[in-house]
């Protein structure tokens, strides 16, 4: 186990959030053994406000007891520590690097947005356009997923990437969009390739265990809007 | 000039552009030549719509051939393109995090919902904004250079003695400070000193001097926005 070579590992999360999936992912996919501390629903813990008082926020790595903040930061940090461990989750090539990074951008600054808003089921302009960002967003990370994988299974090539990491801790959320909507987001018309890399993504043996079932997201969801209407 | 841009390394840029500003202090950094493209914002080109499609925005750095976008992560594919010479972020992977993490907040406070104040958007409605709306403005900004400048403390810079990733994220905007104080009435010098003292340090390094516009041709662009907008 890769443990030993970094030292004491902690994760603070959540177990609804894929920002946190993403962190547990990376860490899974290095065979890091970590303690997994679960956020109660409530105030946040105090740990959680010190390690990250700058936006109280989770994930936050805690790795000997210094904390790493934002998700896609942690998935790096955990690639260059635990370089050794396996395969490298970004790519080596200077120009495929900076493609994975501006696809991830683009996934948090426009696709998270529109799946808070549609799970959320903000008012009736701002879900139509919600609706409408995230089938121009899927659609462009099919396009993405043929150039960047270049006819192998994932973004990364054979084995899953930083962009995989980075697009399939939402699957679940996109899913959910599909039940609030009666969409399809993913499907096998429009977006054939993905489909295929979703089934991939989520069976792989680093993320079934942590991928959130989907009726507890669904019950999640609710409950939140339920909340929110209160 | 050729159309295209399939030969060496070409920045689409605007003049102003505090994300344009970041790419050439990196690449006056590592010491590389390219060739400089100003665009017409109002009349974007065919190779800026070709190279961006996604955000259709500058700054582009194509790389023969090859577009690269958003300006932090342009400066990180500089950096790693050119690992020989004035890294722009430090060796140690802890460090390393660091710097992403500060850079990223310059660039964005992540807040959904409300629609996250922006460093640019947080600067913009200084002048955009007037009365109460510009008084919230203003105390939300001094706010993130409070943040910021509690973050630099007594270092030379955010990376200590290494200029790096968070002084080119963040010494662009500095450049928009005169025109900010004009419209919004503060004081940055007596808010936060020593962000301050830091901006000057960053502008004695010639990749900076040579890439930071006029303050006060910043504010005349401003002035220009302002009529443009309509706001008085």
């Amino acid at each position: 186990m890769a443990a030993a070579e970094g030292g004491e590992v902690k994760l603070i999360g959540s177990w609804p959030s894929p920002f946190v999936l993403r962190a547990r992912v990376a860490l899974n996919l290095k065979g890091v053994e970590y303690e997994y501390l679960q956020e109660k629903p409530g105030p946040k813990s105090e740990l959680l406000l010190r390690s990250n008082p700058v936006y109280k926020k989770i994930p936050v790595l805690l790795h000997h007891c210094k904390p790493v903040c934002e998700s896609m930061i942690i998935v790096e940090y955990v690639d260059v520590v635990w370089a050794a461990a396996t395969r490298a989750i970004l790519p080596a090539d200077p120009y495929e690097r900076a493609l994975h990074r501006f696809w991830a951008a683009y996934i948090d600054g426009k696709l998270f947005p529109s799946v808070v808003a549609i799970a959320k089921d903000e008012p009736k302009m701002a879900k139509v356009e919600a609706v409408e960002q995230l089938h121009t967003g899927i659609k462009l990370m099919e396009e993405a997923f043929e150039r960047l994988s270049k006819g192998k299974g994932f973004f990364g090539g054979d084995a899953i990437g930083y962009l995989d990491i980075a697009l399939g801790c939402f699957l679940g959320w996109f899913k959910v969009c599909e039940e609030v909507t009666g969409l399809k987001f993913l499907d096998e018309e429009k977006s054939p390739l993905l489909v295929g890399w979703a089934e991939r993504f989520c069976s792989d043996e680093a993320v079934k265990d942590v991928m959130p079932e989907n009726e507890r997201l669904e019950e999640y969801t609710k409950l939140c809007r339920a909340f929110a209407a209160d | 000039m050729a159309e295209g841009a399939s030969e060496g390394l070409v920045l689409l840029d605007f003049w102003v552009s505090p994300f344009g500003q970041r790419c050439r202090i990196a690449l006056a950094e590592k010491g590389v030549e390219y060739e400089y493209r100003e665009e017409n914002l109002r009349d974007k080109s065919p190779l800026l719509l070709k190279s961006n499609p996604v955000h259709k925005k500058i700054p582009v750095l194509i790389d023969h051939g090859k577009p690269v976008c958003e300006s932090l992560n342009i400066v990180q594919y500089i950096d790693e393109k050119w690992p020989d010479r004035a890294p722009l972020l430090p060796a140690d992977p802890y460090a390393r995090a660091e710097a992403r993490f500060w850079a990223d907040l310059v660039e964005k406070k992540v807040c959904i919902p409300p629609p996250p104040p922006r460093m640019y958007e947080s600067g913009t409605k200084l002048w955009k904004l007037k009365g109460e709306a510009q008084e919230e403005a203003t105390k939300e900004f001094i706010e993130m250079l409070k943040l910021l400048e509690g973050e630099l403390g007594d270092k030379k810079y955010f990376g200590g003695e290494m200029f790096g990733l968070v002084d080119i994220a963040l010494i662009p905007f500095t450049a928009w400070f005169y025109s900010y104080e004009a419209c919004a009435k503060l004081s940055t010098e007596k808010e936060v000193p020593k962000l301050v003292a830091w901006g000057k340090r960053c502008r004695e390094r010639e990749s900076v001097s040579k890439s930071l516009p006029d303050p006060l041709k910043v504010y005349e662009f401003v002035c220009f926005l302002k009529k443009v907008y309509g706001i008085e």
